[in-house]
């Protein structure tokens, strides 16, 4: 293959897994917190027309994100109240968000269907290190959402294992009991973890409409939100894996294209990225047997009530 | 001083404090719905009594409403035997699609051939056959791999879609029908038929029935529904009852997924007489039915009576749809708010939340 050729496949595999990555991140800090949230689709989707409808009527893209974060993070914490507050069965509650998700972008987006982006995120180049031959131009000649996800990916990593809250967000997922001995407010830290995983799905949802295709259509998220659920569990709910999960299945996204000069039907080309999540997590549960090998947070998805034997 | 909830379990709640609950959460849904329709610039008011008028306001409204209760009764039915036994199939769309494509295929293939009962008998047994197919291996997989069966459930939706949008355009396309992406017609002979004026394919009314009575006596008056309910409320307890995890999983996906494959038999012999796009088969039954399942308390008698409501629902948002001008998937955000406000008015049913005063 062409060296250049294979600079774009690999820089648009990197593009392409940047929205999962984000996700992901978002998804591994509150599954760690104990609340499994099944509406990661419908927060992306949400985050998408979002940041679509304000960069398109602001023409900023900046405004566009950091609105895309604000009403995602707001948005999740219906999740919140319900799952936590309201002790309702998290699988349920999460497919509401994603369901309500789903609605509200399409309901909303309708008028901007087929408008193009006028403004749009440019590429950043990194002094003096976007000069290195190949990785500069791979990776220091990107979109801000790529370095946000870099820099966010090592910010979780280090907040998970290295600092005090990280740690409490932790033991809050494994044993809230002994973590409200502690004085840590279990209810306090759901709510924070949830809306940080709802701001990070936000930024992933309007990376794919602002920057990704630069244009609103229904159904832009594609199911990316349930392969994030899926890319946590690879992660085994750690920030420092869950780089090469969102890059591999970014990799996939892109083969569909790839492959499709072939004359493979489009149809079948796209069942790839579904697919390969059923292969994996299958050779992944081959691999580790166990809830407890894979590190799963001990009480994901179990409600909690305070002040109860 | 500082104050806090504190939360007691309340489970003599009366018969009447649940409809009231559940009437309540109805309400504040509509409100909601009512607010976003507003924020969009659309008179809410306008927007409800369309629905409803549009669904069960005409004579053609409680017929189309009735025509599309049939997937919704059948689909849901199926999903109260998974949902008790706390396995989240949320594959209701695909195994749907899969049965549709089924009974498609056995019509085409056997339909000119054979007696048209038996080639009814056939496609009703593959429907149900691939349907459940589709619903078994991530049973398989949540029982022997522990995968949770959300994602694999979803990935098969998108991965049955993809299959039909592959057969209508590819190897399945019709020899009749130019230009679109349908095969060709099932043979008149295997078509169901209509009440008079009406799409109402009363076949498939009458099995759905049928189906969710079997699966309420099911549920509720037999040793495997026992433990399908004792699966679903303690794992651990049913392990120790000596009850097989793998065999009560397989099984009850499969009903599930028999159901809806079933639905998607009645809307090919009942109303499209053709596969085609997933999107044109199912406009999203097997969400709906999830919604339809919770809301009819996973009961499969109740069900017949939420699936209609939601039926009229669906009927009433194409109505909207023409009217105002607004895209399909409308329907979700009624889905999801609906959900969320039966979710909270379960929790209010079934706890008593007081303000209690702690001693520092």
């Amino acid at each position: 293959m062409d060296i250049a050729i294979l600079l774009a496949v690999l820089k648009r595999t990197l593009i392409a897994g940047t929205p999962l990555l984000l996700g992901t991140l978002g998804e591994i800090i509150a599954e760690r917190s104990g609340v499994m949230n099944l509406g990661v689709e419908g927060m992306m989707s949400v985050g998408a027309v979002t940041g679509f409808i304000v960069t398109f009527t602001s023409g900023n893209p900046y405004l566009g994100m950091i609105s895309a974060v604000i009403v995602t993070a707001a948005f999740s914490q219906i999740h919140a109240i319900v799952s936590i507050s309201l002790q309702a069965n998290q699988v349920v509650s999460g497919l509401a968000l994603s369901m309500l998700g789903i609605g509200i972008s399409v309901l909303w987006g309708k008028p901007y269907i087929g408008r193009p982006l006028h403004s749009k995120f440019g590429e950043i180049s990194i002094p003096f290190l976007s000069d290195i031959p190949f990785i500069g131009e791979l990776i220091f000649n990107q979109t801000l959402f790529f370095y946000l996800a870099l820099i966010i990916g090592f910010i979780a990593w280090f907040m998970l294992y290295k600092t005090r809250p990280g740690i409490a967000l932790r033991s809050v997922g494994e044993n809230p009991k002994a973590s409200e001995a502690q004085g840590i407010s279990v209810v306090l830290y759901r709510y924070i973890a949830v809306g940080i995983g709802g701001a990070l799905a936000g930024l992933a949802g309007c990376h794919l409409s602002i920057s990704y295709s630069k244009s609103w259509i229904e159904g832009i998220v594609a199911g990316r939100g349930w392969i994030v659920i899926a890319l946590t569990i690879f992660a085994a709910w750690n920030p420092a894996k869950a780089f090469m999960g969102a890059f591999l299945f970014g990799g996939i996204f892109v083969l569909q294209y790839l492959l499709q000069p072939l004359g493979i039907s489009p149809s079948i080309l796209a069942m790839l990225p579904y697919v390969t999540t059923l292969i994996v997590l299958i050779l992944f549960a081959i691999g580790k047997e166990s809830r407890k090998k894979l590190h799963a947070p001990a009480m994901l998805g179990e409600m909690y009530r305070r002040g109860e034997r | 001083m500082k104050y806090s909830f504190k939360i007691i379990n309340n489970d003599s709640y009366t018969r009447t404090a649940a409809i009231a609950a559940l009437a309540l959460s109805l309400v504040c849904g509509f409100i909601v719905i009512g607010i976003l329709f507003l924020a969009k610039g659309i008179n809410p008011f306008y927007a409800v009594w369309k629905i409803f008028s549009g669904s069960f306001g005409s004579s053609y409204g409680i017929k189309e409403t009735v025509t599309k209760s049939i997937p919704l009764i059948m689909t849901a039915a199926g999903l109260t035997v998974v949902f008790r036994g706390k396995f989240w199939n949320i594959g209701s769309e695909g195994q749907l699609l899969l049965g549709a494509a089924a009974a498609t295929w056995v019509a085409l293939k056997i339909g000119q051939s054979l007696p048209s009962p038996l080639v009814i008998f056939c496609m009703i047994i593959f429907a149900a056959i691939f349907g459940a197919l589709w619903a078994i291996v991530p049973a398989f997989l949540r029982a022997r791999l522990s995968i949770n069966e959300v994602i694999s459930t979803l990935m098969f939706n998108y991965i049955a879609a993809e299959l039909v949008s592959f057969l209508v355009i590819g190897p399945w396309k019709g020899t009749t029908k130019y230009g679109y992406p349908y095969t060709d017609d099932i043979p008149a002979s295997v078509m169901l038929g209509h009440l008079p004026d009406s799409r109402i394919h009363y076949f498939t009314l009458i099995l759905a029935v049928i189906l969710s009575i079997i699966i309420f006596y099911m549920l509720f008056r037999t040793k495997f529904g026992y433990e399908i309910r004792v699966t679903g409320e303690n794992r651990e307890a049913a392990k120790y009852a000596g009850i097989n995890f793998l065999k009560t999983t397989l099984l009850m996906a499969a009903i599930s997924g028999a159901m809806a494959g079933l639905a998607g038999f009645g809307e090919i012999a009942g109303i499209h007489l053709h596969l085609t796009s997933p999107e044109i088969i199912s406009s999203g039954y097997g969400f709906t039915a999830i919604i339809v399942a919770w809301l009819g308390k996973l009961n499969p008698l109740l069900t017949i009576i939420s699936g209609f409501f939601f039926a009229g629902i669906l009927v009433g948002g194409d109505a909207i749809k023409l009217s105002l001008g607004l895209p399909a998937a409308t329907v979700q955000v009624f889905n999801g708010t609906i959900l969320v406000f039966l979710i909270i008015g379960d929790f209010f049913l079934k706890h008593r939340v007081t303000l209690i005063k702690i001693r520092q």
